[in-house]
């Protein structure tokens, strides 16, 4: 644990002692929630149809792939014509984008970063390197399959895979939702217990909340 | 370069002379005069940049051999100070205070292949990994692959092919290609 997160005293400006215990303090300690569709079939097409076509997406390069994003943010490619931005912090973002092979050391950032995101939120794995570790098969600080850590909706093969393949991804992800299975929210709250359980497997230095949002 | 060679000789016991190109050469010295030769060749031979310090794990020979590259601007030359320490309990005198920027590859030297630095700053402080929990990951006793079939969960189905072989399979698959 670091000692910035330990329990202790702090003094104010003023002379004043107070107690500072910053994982209870900063974090809210409840686990996620599953969150069931509360209207009736209609409108939950419409709201389903109505986030398909808003995909924003966190502007965080995990790997190498995040090189793929800036032709497609640039007048080329143009991914905003699809309705698909990019936004700097992830409480405005509900599309994460694993761009490429992940370390212990990123994928702990990168949990903190969707556990921050709001719900209804998916998750693209990019390139081989988050299906099956690519070819850093045999490296010893990343991981190899995205899916024991996070909920992905979809993968996109590749390494690495072009901006016209990205483009094709984000549709079929768009299929995916307005048909009402871009459930990896809901499935990460499910089955909360078994991703920790991954999670904190390889991230050997965990000091953090079990959930941050 | 040869100039350089007669110059130093003169003054400090060199060990090989091993000269790569007219501007790049590697000398071999012992441990204790290497901090004399760092400084002279700092102050008063114009190396005045510290380019890498990296290490060799000579893993067969029970040692760490500590390269010390160094660049002169005006003469547009390199030069490589090479030492050999032992690998058990590997421990080397820290330079951060004749380039401070030594400090920074010590720290890695200290975590990647357990080099001690005592004395450097910060050398403890964990650099890129974290959390790491085994032999350091540079050294060559230590197996990548196990580590990561340990560690890691692994997507069954993975296969590896020769990329000449398929390709002529696939393209040729009758076996008449043109080579």
């Amino acid at each position: 644990m670091k000692e910035e997160l330990e329990k202790r005293i702090v003094r104010t400006p003023d002379g004043q002692e107070i107690e500072v215990e910053p994982l209870r303090d900063y974090y809210c300690e409840a686990g996620p929630t599953v969150q069931t569709p509360e209207y009736t079939g209609i409108i939950e097409k419409f709201f389903n149809w109505a986030r398909a076509e808003s995909l924003w997406i966190l502007g965080f390069g995990t790997g190498c792939g995040a090189i793929e994003m800036r032709p497609l943010m640039t007048p080329r490619f143009d991914a905003y014509r699809y309705g698909i931005q990019w936004r700097p912090t992830p409480r405005q973002a509900n599309l994460f984008v694993i761009s490429g092979y992940l370390s212990v050391k990123t994928l702990k950032r990168v949990i903190r970063s969707y556990e921050q995101m709001q719900n209804p939120k998916y998750v693209v794995g990019l390139g081989s390197c988050t299906i099956n570790g690519g070819m850093y098969w045999d490296s010893y600080n990343t991981i190899k399959r995205l899916d024991q850590y996070l909920p992905v909706d979809l993968y996109i093969a590749g390494c690495m895979p072009r901006p016209e393949a990205l483009l094709q991804g984000f549709e079929d992800l768009k299929k995916i939702i307005r048909a009402g299975e871009g459930e990896g929210a809901n499935h990460y709250a499910e089955n909360f217990e078994w991703y920790k359980a991954n999670q904190k497997a390889v991230i050997h230095d965990w000091d953090m909340p079990d959930y941050n949002w | 370069m040869q100039q350089l060679q007669d110059r130093l000789w003169q003054s400090f016991p060199l060990g090989e002379w091993d000269e790569r190109r007219e501007n790049l050469a590697f000398v071999t010295v012992r441990r204790d005069i290497l901090r004399s030769l760092l400084q002279h060749l700092r102050d008063r031979e114009g190396f005045t940049h510290l380019v890498i310090l990296t290490a060799v794990d000579w893993l067969e020979e029970g040692e760490f051999q500590l390269t010390y590259l160094l660049h002169n601007r005006d003469k547009a030359m390199d030069l490589g100070v090479r030492i050999r320490i032992p690998r058990e309990g590997a421990s080397m005198e820290s330079i951060h205070d004749l380039w401070p920027t030594a400090a920074t590859y010590q720290r890695e030297l200290r975590e990647m292949f357990g080099i001690d630095f005592p004395e450097s700053p910060g050398v403890n402080e964990e650099f890129i990994l974290e959390g790491w929990n085994d032999i350091p990951p540079y050294r060559r006793d230590f197996d990548t692959l196990k580590y990561a079939e340990e560690n890691y969960v692994h997507r069954p189905g993975r296969e590896t092919r020769d990329p000449a072989e398929y390709m002529k399979q696939q393209l040729y698959p009758d076996g008449k290609g043109n080579s």
